[in-house]
């Protein structure tokens, strides 16, 4: 497990009101801020917030979005809506966790990826699609077109590691 | 922008922006999700940078507009007074385009249109057969303005329907309008939205909260969010016209976590109708203070029923609680709560406008208005299309559609996502309806309508829905977790080919039990996958089962790739996509699949040019 930078998480309560309306906001913070939500987080958040930590636990392992293992600097998320499903993606999805080399959806052990399935993100009428850092959306996927999007990726990853060795360091620790 | 303090002062300001409307020519690019994917942003770019190369900036404007609904065809745009349309822009065409514009508005030939009917290019959007059948009073306005402006949205009319209702309007003549409308619940069970505001209004309870549900879970559809993206605000005024009749001070917008672009536009939205004084304190002088809080889902589908919504809005887990009560008598926090989903509630303003009369005018006896279906799938024309209720589905998949590509026929078409059903091709002209679709064993649902061809494998269709219920089942409720997992086993053992005859009947059995006993509407609606491909596809069923062959193809443990030695000419395409080194062949010589090594994925059969991939 990674280094949990604690001096982040204070600034990010601050924002809120301490309610238990805003468990989920602040959920969403934290899975931004670290890429998941590490333990001691969600202690602080339980005892700040005055809500239980089983019932804390409960609603980050109730939710998708909410991971409690480190993800990956990219995550791709792979719709299998229902469009996407007859034009093919269960195909696609397959080819991009060989070429991973994953057994199944998850965190590639160097961590530079994440793969996920998603339930339609609004995009059938390209489907097959695959979203990738949650902003880059790549429409009419084939498997023939894996190889090249996550190369496209990979070489970022590279360029962002010699750009900032201690970014980098932080999360192959 | 300065704050409004009268509806009398919102006439004003549409009045003047009207006027300062000049003949000045305007690009609209379509920057919704679909045609942002498809490179819209770059094309946005590039025009911009190609005016500003030649000192056009204050002669030509360049708009990012929202949805215009032909996601198929993007990036689309329009280029205003003229209204010329193009599709399949891409970033080298900048030039063209404003050469055509200074050049006298000659079209650029290459980016029209063709009706593949005639052969024909097309100069307007309307002559255009997917936009010439629609109705478009809910997104209509999505080509013309732009989202992140809220003068675009007064000039073409937006929030006079809010004005009206608080000079001329009785909040009880609010509710009456809505009732005679006949407006129904577009987020899939289609309760009248009058009657339930009505129940609301019956309560004495206070606070009342009023909640948008734009958590469009259902695979396949994607309406709600192409409007929050495109139009805002007009969601933003169904809401204020919604809580001056039930007397609100607060309303929640629950957005899906996976629509950012909603998000942010609707963020955006809310701001300036603040800054406007169309939120807050006062509303235009009326007295009236109302608040939206804008919620972001975390990724759960059952958050789409109404209590687990709350539930979440609360801040706890999303699980459903059974009604009664219901959320208009308990809801938020306990105090009597409406929920309408983004198009009912974008709905109002346009009720409110043009009368309920009018709206109840359009559609059929018990379904008015219009309603909005995301046509995708095996389908020529995909994207948004805004139908008055009535059409039948020929008229959709044909004429809006385009019809099936490549000449393929037509087999089902799957309505109202996970809690819809499939209907068969032979039932093509039936009435587009909530009680007709209910009677064919699929129901309204959101507007999901994903088209299958002879390449689609229902006893597939049905696994892939089961296996979707079974990992969003909340779990509170046991029929709905135990019985989908079995229903996706028995599923599971047909498309592999080990099922029974036996079978058939239990999965009716589980899912009829399923269906009755359930909690909350993801329960009682989850067999309907199995259940209606059972009952118009039996014969499919009984083919995996007594022959064990999988008849459209797609089951990968009933089918074995081969590759056509007199076909093939040795391109090696085949050999550079395989992903288990299962061709076999040199280069220029016919190659053969080596099927122990074979994992079935199809790489091959994408790729091949000359057609030599066979599947048996």
């Amino acid at each position: 497990m990674p280094h949990v930078e604690m001096e982040k998480v204070e600034p990010l309560l601050e924002q809120y009101e301490p309610q238990r309306i805003n468990l989920i906001p602040i959920l969403q913070d934290v899975q931004e801020t670290y890429r998941y939500l590490p333990q001691e987080v969600l202690r602080r958040i339980s005892q700040k917030l005055r809500v239980p930590l089983t019932e804390v636990y409960q609603v980050a392992t109730f939710y998708r979005c909410f991971s409690l293992v480190p993800r990956g600097k990219h995550v791709i998320q792979v719709c299998l809506g229902t469009a996407c499903h007859v034009r093919g993606a269960p195909r696609v999805l397959d080819r991009i966790l060989l070429d991973l080399k994953m057994a199944g959806p998850g965190t590639t052990n160097d961590l530079q990826f994440t793969v996920e399935t998603v339930r339609c993100i609004g995009c059938c009428g390209l489907a097959p699609v695959a979203r990738v850092d949650n902003k880059n959306t790549h429409p009419h996927l084939t498997q023939a077109k894996v190889g090249g999007l996550l190369k496209k990726y990979q070489d970022k990853a590279e360029a962002s590691r010699t750009a900032k060795p201690d970014e980098a360091s932080h999360a192959e620790a | 922008m300065l704050k409004l303090k009268s509806p009398h002062e919102v006439k004003e300001l549409q009045l003047c922006l009207e006027a300062s409307e000049t003949t000045r020519p305007c690009i609209s690019v379509c920057a919704g999700s679909g045609c942002c994917a498809s490179g819209a942003e770059n094309v946005l770019q590039a025009l911009r940078r190609e005016l500003e190369k030649r000192g056009l900036q204050g002669t030509i404007d360049v708009k990012s507009t929202g949805c215009h609904g032909f996601c198929e065809k993007g990036p689309v745009m329009i280029v205003w007074p003229e209204k010329v349309f193009y599709n399949g822009v891409s970033q080298s065409d900048a030039k063209d385009i404003v050469n055509s514009v200074t050049n006298g508005h000659k079209p650029v030939e290459k980016l029209l249109y063709k009706d593949p009917n005639t052969g024909q290019r097309v100069l307007h959007e309307h002559d255009v057969p997917f936009y010439a059948r629609q109705q478009r009073i809910l997104f209509g306005n999505n080509g013309k303005i732009d989202p992140k402006d809220i003068r675009d949205y007064i000039k073409v009319g937006g929030y006079s329907a809010l004005g009206k209702v608080l000079t001329d309007f009785s909040r009880e003549q609010v509710v009456e309008a809505v009732k005679c409308s006949g407006l129904r619940g577009r987020g899939g069970a289609g309760f009248p939205t009058g009657m339930k505001w009505e129940a609301l209004r019956r309560s004495t309870v206070r606070p009342r909260y009023i909640v948008c549900n734009a958590d469009e879970g259902d695979p396949g559809a994607f309406m709600d969010r192409s409007l929050l993206e495109g139009n805002p605000h007009s969601v933003i005024e169904g809401l204020i016209i919604g809580a001056y009749a039930l007397e609100a001070e607060q309303a929640y917008v629950y957005v899906r976590a996976e629509y950012p672009l909603a998000v942010e536009h609707l963020h955006a939205a809310i701001e300036q109708a603040r800054t406007a004084g169309l939120l807050g304190e006062n509303i235009l002088g009326s007295g009236m203070d109302f608040r939206i809080h804008l919620v972001q889902g975390a990724g759960a589908f059952v958050c789409g029923e109404e209590t687990a919504l709350l539930a979440s809005i609360e801040g706890r887990v999303g699980e459903p609680h059974p009604r009664p009560p219901y959320p208009v008598q308990k809801g938020l926090w306990g105090k009597p709560t409406v929920i309408n989903n983004v198009k009912t509630w974008a709905s109002v303003p346009v009720i409110i406008n043009k009368g309920a009369d009018w709206y109840a005018s359009i559609g059929t006896e018990r379904s008015k208005g219009t309603m909005v279906f995301s046509l995708v799938g095996k389908i020529n024309n995909t994207g948004l299309v805004e139908v008055p209720m009535g059409v039948t589905l020929r008229e959709m998949i044909y004429e809006i559609g385009g019809g099936i590509p490549k000449e393929k026929k037509l087999k089902a078409i799957q309505i109202g996502g996970p809690s819809g059903g499939c209907i068969p091709a032979s039932m093509i002209d039936l009435p587009i309806d909530y009680e007709a679709l209910t009677q064919a064993g699929s129901m309204m649902g959101s507007g999901g309508m994903v088209v299958m061809d002879e390449d689609t494998c229902m006893v597939d269709v049905a696994r892939y829905f089961m296996e979707f219920l079974e990992e969003e089942s909340c779990g509170k409720c046991f029929p709905c977790r135990e019985g989908t997992q079995r229903l996706k086993e028995i599923l599971n053992r047909i498309s592999r080919g080990k099922g029974e005859e036996s079978d058939l009947d239990l999965l009716d059995d589980a899912g009829w039990m399923i269906k009755e006993t359930s909690l909350c509407g993801l329960g009682q609606t989850a067999p309907n996958p199995v259940l209606s491909t059972l009952r118009y596809f039996r014969d499919e069923y009984l083919t995996h089962i007594r022959e064990k062959r999988c008849p459209a193809k797609v089951c990968r443990e009933l089918i074995v790739y081969q590759i056509d030695e007199t076909i093939c000419d040795g391109c090696h395409a085949c050999v550079r996509v395989c992903a288990s080194d299962a061709v076999l062949g040199e280069k220029d010589k016919a190659h053969s699949i080596d099927s122990g090594k074979c994992i079935k994925c199809g790489a091959c059969l994408e790729v091949c040019q000359p057609k030599a991939v066979l599947v048996h």
